[in-house]
């Protein structure tokens, strides 16, 4: 994020609004809001300098409980209003808050186009695979097959990936976090935010009323081990309760696969080690099939290139210093004659 | 004006005094018709005549040649004085092949002169046109004035010297004919020369074939024994001041940048490519000296969206349209309303429904810019009737928006848009100021508090210390700005924002009259671009002693406050519009009078002659 200045250290509670919260008993939303709550102070970013933008949806309430400025648009819509907000003031930190019905079905085509763009803003896609606030029909990311209200003989589509439709849209950061693992959302919220570029965090969020438990084959302290690999940068990809699982590159298929260290001769060596600006080990993590491979959880992706706003404003100072704004000149420019 | 072609003196060598004239141009939509017909306004702008130009070209790029359906055409009327429309019949019809003349000699007045190059009267092109025997020589055409010339032959012997392919050399003949047509009307050829070398800087050889045509064409003229059909339509008195010819595309995009430079505020202007609005976008890319930030966004959505974005970050946001892109704008334009942001929206309207005729002009989203919002969305709506008009009114537009936190959609259709007529250039000095503030003070601060007199709510932009709040779709509190679900706070909510837009009323001129007397038999009530037909059949009218008088609003919503008691001095209201009746309507709505509807859709502008018709059937009968 650019332009971070030094200000009077705040706290978790100067980044509370007064609003009551909302969402169910229970729900994911709340350990989410709890993080980014207690993560902007460490920002150094005045209030009035951040803006969270949502469009519609259980995750969209989010601007509403956060002491800064905020924008509750509509639905699908907030990256394309994110835009207008960046390219107006690009000095704004402007966060959006986003579900995957709001952000892959009605907004998948602003979310597209705010990725490959790369506008400096930091988007989180809360992923409950359900859709909750018209409660509880499937939404595109739902599993083939899921029977709810809209769907009571099974979804007959078949699910899209956010992460790995972020990297596919050409997005400079991409990770994966958890509502219930309050110390990686942290560390994945920082790096996010300190992304210069748009930064997509997908985060597994549980509803407790229409998709409950949705994630707790990998997320469950009594699964996580086994279900979960957890990316860094530089370090080799393993997981297990051992820390004896890897993942290595099978020459003969160009993919992925599970190898036990010791086993079979495999020693760390052949454990394929995270490098987080590299496409291809990227998209593989985010697209990894389960349960026959663990779920990807951290930044999988991390890349720098120009930004949109920087861009534009790099093309407005240059016009600028070319050419003096000489109103009269211009309304009398081209052929004239005089009476 | 009377489109004269009758010459007021001179004898046969020197050239005739005209009136003014209508000159069609025809040809295939590859034969460069446009260029021909801006480079011949221009040289009529330079020369001091009061004009006003129509270009109609088929929604095809490359339509197939030769073929009726990819017949593009150009028409000006110019004068020595005032000109209000592009004319109704030419009087001059440039034919450059057999489909250009098929499907524009209708027009044509009788006696009138007709110039067609011959050399595309070929068996293959005659029979694309559907012509059994060439109508060059079978008579058809005794009743014009018909100069048969092989201009692409004239053409290619014009522009050998500068060595380019005979496909190349063919692509000239647009500019023979244009330096015969400057011959014809004595016109100087240095402007277009200029033009020429700049246009195609890179292309020497090109530039030079050319200018090699246009002046072949002017040389033809001045050694064929046609020195009969040379003209000469003298200056048009006008006001003092410096003049310019322009569109209302260009005047729209000028009106923003005016804008910007008169509030101090930059524009963020969002927008997506549709026809007839994109030139908007194209002219405002070029002044990002002057405050406009243009984005070209992914869709019509995220168009509005950028530009609600940009004035909720204290810019103003400023989106252009037409018809179908409006209609996927309107769920954003309500949440501008319910958040009471300022936000421009420009209508270029086009034929409809649907795809519709996208490049053909119309008048019928106005009832879509007044009513068609889910709920109650009371927004301002305004609508320019001239090309040079759409300058002053984006200002308008601009300055409403601003001072009241509302969307204003500004109607102008395909027709102000590809049109042009001279312009007085104004002076900066004499343009409205436009006043912007924007909330700093933290004392007694809620995001919808209002100002008493204009109940408008404080712009208090991200960035502010101290006015940390949050704004959405959802129905506010009136008393404090957060979201509430109060049976009658929503009531008061809607009567509140309802009230805003109609107190603008007291902001903005009153209606007057344009011709003729403010009371009286009937009362011809316009808006947008039927401005110029109107004015024009009215006046003649009234030359032959009928009691009628024109009226034209600017302001639709709200209407001016003075228009019910003004349209009730008439016994009668005719409203010509070119859709089904929709002004109409709301007049009807609005005042309980029997208003009169005169509709026309047929992606086509009114001609003088229709409403001077209905106007005398009316009247007469």
């Amino acid at each position: 994020m650019s332009n971070i200045v030094e200000t009077p250290k705040l706290t978790k509670k100067d980044f509370e609004s007064d609003q009551d919260v909302r969402w169910c008993p229970g729900c994911g939303d709340y350990s989410i809001l709890a993080n980014v709550q207690k993560m902007m102070p460490e920002l150094g970013v005045p209030r009035e300098r951040v803006v969270w933008v949502s469009g519609i949806g259980c995750s969209s309430r989010f601007p509403y409980y956060m002491n800064t400025y905020g924008f509750h648009t509509i639905h699908g819509r907030a990256p394309a209003i994110a835009m207008g907000i960046k390219v107006a003031n690009p000095e704004l930190s402007v966060w959006l808050a986003t579900g995957d019905g709001d952000g892959l079905s009605i907004g998948g085509n602003h979310l597209m186009h705010a990725l490959r763009r790369n506008l400096d803003i930091k988007i989180l896609l809360f992923n409950n695979r359900i859709y909750g606030l018209t409660k509880g029909q499937y939404s595109p990311t739902s599993e083939f097959g899921k029977t709810t209200k809209s769907t009571p003989t099974g979804a007959p589509d078949f699910p899209v990936d956010p992460a790995s439709f972020a990297i596919g849209c050409s997005a400079t950061f991409v990770a994966r976090s958890i509502d219930t693992d309050a110390k990686h959302m942290n560390e994945t919220l920082l790096r996010a935010a300190k992304h210069t570029g748009t930064s997509f965090v997908e985060i597994y969020q549980n509803c407790v009323v229409f998709n409950d438990a949705a994630f707790d084959s990998f997320t469950a302290k009594e699964n996580k081990e086994e279900h979960q690999l957890r990316v860094e940068h530089g370090k080799p990809l393993v997981f297990g309760a051992q820390k004896n699982k890897g993942l290595r590159i099978d020459a003969r298929t160009l993919g992925l696969e599970i190898a036990t260290i010791g086993e079979n001769g495999v020693t760390e060596k052949d454990i394929l080690i995270h490098d987080e600006t590299n496409a291809t080990i990227a998209m593989m993590l985010a697209r990894m099939p389960y349960p026959q491979f663990p779920v990807a959880v951290g930044v999988l992706y991390n890349v720098t290139r120009p930004t949109y706003d920087d861009t534009v404003h790099a093309q407005v100072d240059t016009a600028k210093a070319k050419t003096k704004a000489d109103l009269q000149k211009l309304l009398a420019s081209g052929n004239t004659w005089t009476v | 004006m009377t489109q004269q072609a009758q010459p007021v003196s001179g004898g046969s060598e020197k050239a005739k005094t005209l009136r003014g004239a209508v000159v069609r141009f025809a040809g295939d939509s590859g034969d460069g018709m446009q260029v021909t017909g801006s480079q011949f306004t221009v040289a009529a702008a330079l020369a001091g005549n009061d004009l006003a130009t129509f270009p109609d070209y088929p929604a095809e790029i490359r339509a197939p040649a030769g073929t009726t359906y990819g017949v593009s055409g150009f028409q000006i009327n110019f004068a020595s004085q005032d000109v209000f429309t592009p004319g109704d019949s030419p009087d001059v019809l440039v034919a450059m092949n057999p489909a250009a003349l098929k499907t524009n000699l209708k027009d044509l007045k009788r006696g009138g002169l007709l110039i067609v190059n011959s050399g595309a009267f070929t068996p293959q092109n005659l029979k694309k046109a559907g012509y059994e025997v060439s109508p060059l020589e079978n008579g058809s055409l005794d009743g014009y004035n018909l100069l048969s010339i092989d201009i692409s032959k004239n053409t290619l012997t014009a522009v050998r010297e500068a060595g380019i392919s005979s496909k190349e050399a063919n692509r000239c003949k647009n500019f023979w004919t244009l330096g015969l047509m400057f011959w014809i009307y004595g016109r100087e050829l240095e402007s277009t020369v200029q033009w020429i070398h700049s246009k195609f800087s890179k292309e020497p050889a090109v530039a030079q074939a050319n200018v090699l045509a246009l002046k072949g064409g002017w040389a033809y003229g001045d050694a064929a024994e046609i020195s009969h059909y040379r003209y000469e339509v003298p200056a048009a008195p006008q006001v003092k001041g410096t003049y310019r010819n322009i569109g209302g595309n260009q005047a729209t995009a000028l009106g923003i940048v005016a804008a910007a430079q008169l509030s101090g505020v930059p524009v963020v202007f969002g927008a997506y490519p549709i026809t007839p609005a994109s030139d908007v976008l194209h002219d405002l890319s070029r002044y990002k000296a002057y405050g406009v930030t243009t984005v070209q966004a992914e869709d019509e959505i995220a168009a509005v969206c950028v530009s609600i974005g940009a004035s909720y970050a204290g810019n103003i946001g400023i989106t252009a349209s037409s018809g179908p892109g409006i209609a996927l704008k309107t769920e954003a334009i309500g949440l501008a309303i319910a958040t009471e942001l300022p936000l421009v929206i420009i209508d270029v309207q086009r034929g409809g429904p649907s795809t519709g005729l996208p490049t053909k002009t119309e008048q019928a989203d106005l009832l879509q810019a007044v009513y068609g919002r889910n709920s109650e969305a009371p927004l301002c709506v305004m609508a320019a009737a001239t090309p040079g008009d759409c300058f002053h009114m984006t200002l308008e537009a601009v300055r409403v928006a601003v001072k009241y936190m509302t969307p204003v959609i500004l109607l102008t259709d395909g027709y102000l848009a590809n049109g042009a007529e001279p312009w007085r250039v104004p002076n900066v000095g004499e343009l409205p100021k436009i006043d912007v503030t924007f909330r700093k003070e933290p004392e007694g601060f809620h995001p919808f508090l209002r100002d008493p007199k204009t109940l408008a709510r404080p712009w208090a932009i991200p960035g502010t210390p101290g006015l940390l709040h949050r704004i959405g779709g959802i129905e506010k509190d009136f008393n404090s700005g957060h979201i509430s679900y109060d049976p009658d706070n929503h009531d008061k909510m809607c009567r509140t924002r309802a009230a805003k837009v109609a107190g603008i009323a007291d902001d903005i001129p009153e209606q007057k009259i344009e011709i003729g007397n403010d009371t009286g038999k009937l009362l011809v009530l316009g808006w947008g671009s039927t401005y110029g037909a109107i004015r024009e059949a009215v006046q003649r009218c009234r030359d032959r002693g009928l009691d009628v008088s024109h009226a034209h609003v600017k302001y639709i919503n709200p209407f001016p406050k003075n228009l019910g008691e003004l349209l009730k001095r008439f016994e009668r209201v005719l409203i010509p519009e070119m859709n089904l009746g929709q002004l109409v309507k709301v007049i009807r709505t609005e005042y309980l009078i029997p208003a009169e509807s005169f509709p026309k859709v047929k992606g086509q502008p009114f001609k003088i002659d229709e409403i001077e018709d209905k106007i005398r059937q009316m009247m007469e009968s």
